[in-house]
């Protein structure tokens, strides 16, 4: 577009009056707004906090949590051990080590024998979901994971099998939550994972 | 005799300090609170029913933190700084009037109790201007001595920045000490609270309402508070001056910075906002009872103030340092001087009046 355009508009900043150039009412309209949000979240409830372990926060729909490993109607695990979500995973952190599955399984040649994600390196970037073919790895909408050692923060299948169990019910990606009888959600998730335990995490109370 | 007075200046001094550290405990806790409403949220509420134990804890993890010298630093200077800080922003206190004084002071068996801590130093305003502007040492000195550049530059800029307000500062207050013919603040107070036109009184903010505007933009110019906090800049100077500083050291500053604007508030309110003078009913002039209202009412007046500096933090952001300058010389010191000429010619016109 050329400068001298007829289509090109020309906005000119607008006159402040002398009044306006002291910047006071703009600044008596910054307290208004300020106080408004002060008096709103003091007095008039507005706060969004949401207090956290006694009340549970209910992430969007698109949530990427923890992960888990879908199982099919007869309980199998779905996923068919082809590595394209290792290989697309840009964080490194999903192992598997596939193995010809048992004849009985006539749908698939392969399945994994032993499946890791370390979830401390993972970056919920959701890119292994993606990549499944199969619709195997999905990304959940728990949020609090926790745990007392690195080693606890490595999830192998049993793990990620469980936590297909307690999420079944929600599907990630469309309605993502766990459902409200979901009222634990880390609790079902036992230390299986590989490496050693400190004993202690055994003995977390449960949350009431 | 003078074994009284000096045990009540004595009590005076203790209960003051005591009252105002506590008072600063429960500013921070105010501070976060406003902070946390301002961003809708709902701010510390854990410790304590409503989170009132929160400066406790507060003050016990600054208390329990383990101190860090760092071993390039110019250690006296280092160490004097935060001192400083919390010196020149105590003896503050020693001329600000918190209730009656003089004649109008309370009595126990024939002795006037003065709530003042110094009472009748006749240039109590000149006093703490003075002691206001020994602050700035302990910046300067602790940017300086930690010897790393971003404390440096933060000292730097509060040197600059204090030197340029303490001039409208000055001169913002020159019109009220003209008007009441004192520098006296019992005397200020006393003149704003007699010369009224029937129920509108004299309140500094209606007489010289310029000089109450510049005198405000000053002090928060002065008690290095937001929108003027160059000094700190957290996202600038990862902290400035108190960059290298780390618990009680680094919590000494921060009760200077507090007891800053708790003086700050204090001038505020005697100067501009016609001090304990309740408004509305006339108090009798001495007794207990009248002393005590004087105090709440004053009390409050501080409260607002305090209230409302938090609120400016939340509202306006940080300057940038040219604006900062240009601010000082260019707006405020004219205009101060304008204000203060226009004050003069007027009472020079009605002086047979006034
Ligand atoms: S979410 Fe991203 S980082 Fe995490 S396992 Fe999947 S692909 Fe890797
Ligand atoms: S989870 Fe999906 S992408 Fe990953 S190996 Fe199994 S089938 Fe392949």
């Amino acid at each position: 577009m050329k400068l001298d355009d007829p289509n090109l508009k020309r906005l000119e900043p607008p006159k402040l009056t002398l009044f306006e150039k002291t910047y006071l009412p703009q600044i008596l309209g910054g307290l208004v707004v300020t106080g408004r949000h002060i008096l709103g979240a003091a007095v008039g409830g507005k706060a969004i906090t949401v207090q956290y372990p006694e009340e549970q926060h209910v992430p969007s729909a698109n949530y990427r949590g923890v992960h888990r490993l879908n199982k099919d109607e007869q309980g199998r695990v779905k996923c068919v051990a082809c590595m394209l979500c290792a290989t697309a995973c840009p964080a490194h952190c999903i192992d598997i080590v596939g193995a010809t599955a048992p004849p009985e399984w006539e749908d698939r040649e392969k399945y994994p024998e032993s499946f890791v994600i370390d979830e401390l390196r993972c970056i919920y970037c959701g890119m292994c979901e993606e990549a499944c073919p199969v619709d195997a790895i999905e990304l959940t909408g728990l949020y609090d994971l926790t745990g007392l050692s690195r080693e606890e923060m490595i999830y192998d299948k049993t793990k990620l099998l469980s936590v297909f169990d307690m999420t079944k019910d929600a599907e990630p990606m469309q309605s993502g939550n766990p459902p409200a009888t979901l009222a634990l959600p880390t609790s079902p998730l036992e230390p299986e994972g590989p490496g050693p335990r400190p004993s202690s995490s055994a003995g977390i109370p449960p949350r009431s | 005799m003078a074994t009284w007075q000096f045990l009540v200046i004595l009590v005076k001094i203790v209960l003051i300090v005591g009252i105002f550290q506590g008072a600063v405990a429960y500013m921070i806790m105010l501070e976060r609170k406003i902070a946390a409403w301002a961003q809708d949220r709902v701010g510390p509420n854990r410790a304590g029913p409503f989170g009132l134990l929160q400066p406790l804890a507060d003050g016990a993890k600054m208390l329990l933190k383990e101190d860090v010298i760092p071993g390039y630093v110019n250690r006296p200077l280092y160490i004097l700084a935060p001192a400083i800080a919390i010196v020149a922003a105590t003896i503050g206190f020693a001329v600000v009037p918190f209730g009656p004084v003089g004649t109008d002071a309370p009595t126990v068996s024939g002795h006037a109790i003065e709530f003042q801590i110094a009472p009748n130093v006749d240039i109590g305003i000149l006093y703490v201007f003075a002691i206001g502007s020994l602050a700035v040492y302990a910046v300067i000195l602790g940017g300086w001595a930690s010897n790393n550049k971003y404390s440096f530059l933060g000292g730097l800029r509060n040197s600059a920045q204090i030197i340029s307000y303490e001039i409208p500062l000055g001169l913002s207050v020159l019109g009220m000490i003209m008007m009441a013919r004192s520098l006296d603040l019992g005397e200020i107070m006393a003149w704003q609270e007699q010369n009224g036109l029937g129920f509108i009184p004299a309140w500094g903010i209606l007489v010289q309402p310029l000089g109450c505007l510049i005198f405000l933009i000053s002090a928060f110019a002065e008690t290095n508070r937001l929108p003027f906090d160059l000094a700190e800049a957290e996202q600038e100077l990862v902290g400035g001056f108190h960059t290298e500083y780390s618990a009680m050291k680094f919590g000494m500053f921060f009760l200077g910075e507090y007891l800053h604007v708790i003086t700050v508030s204090f001038l505020m309110s005697i100067l501009f906002l016609g001090g304990w003078d309740p408004l509305f009913f006339d108090l009798g002039s001495n007794g207990w009872i009248s002393a005590v209202i004087k105090v709440g009412v004053l009390f409050f007046k501080v409260f607002l103030m305090v209230v409302f500096i938090m609120w400016i933090r939340w509202t306006l952001p940080r300057f940038r340092y040219d604006q900062l300058m240009n601010l000082a010389w260019k707006a405020l010191i004219p205009l101060a001087l304008l204000n203060l000429i226009v004050t003069m010619i007027l009472l020079q016109l009605f002086r047979g009046i006034g």
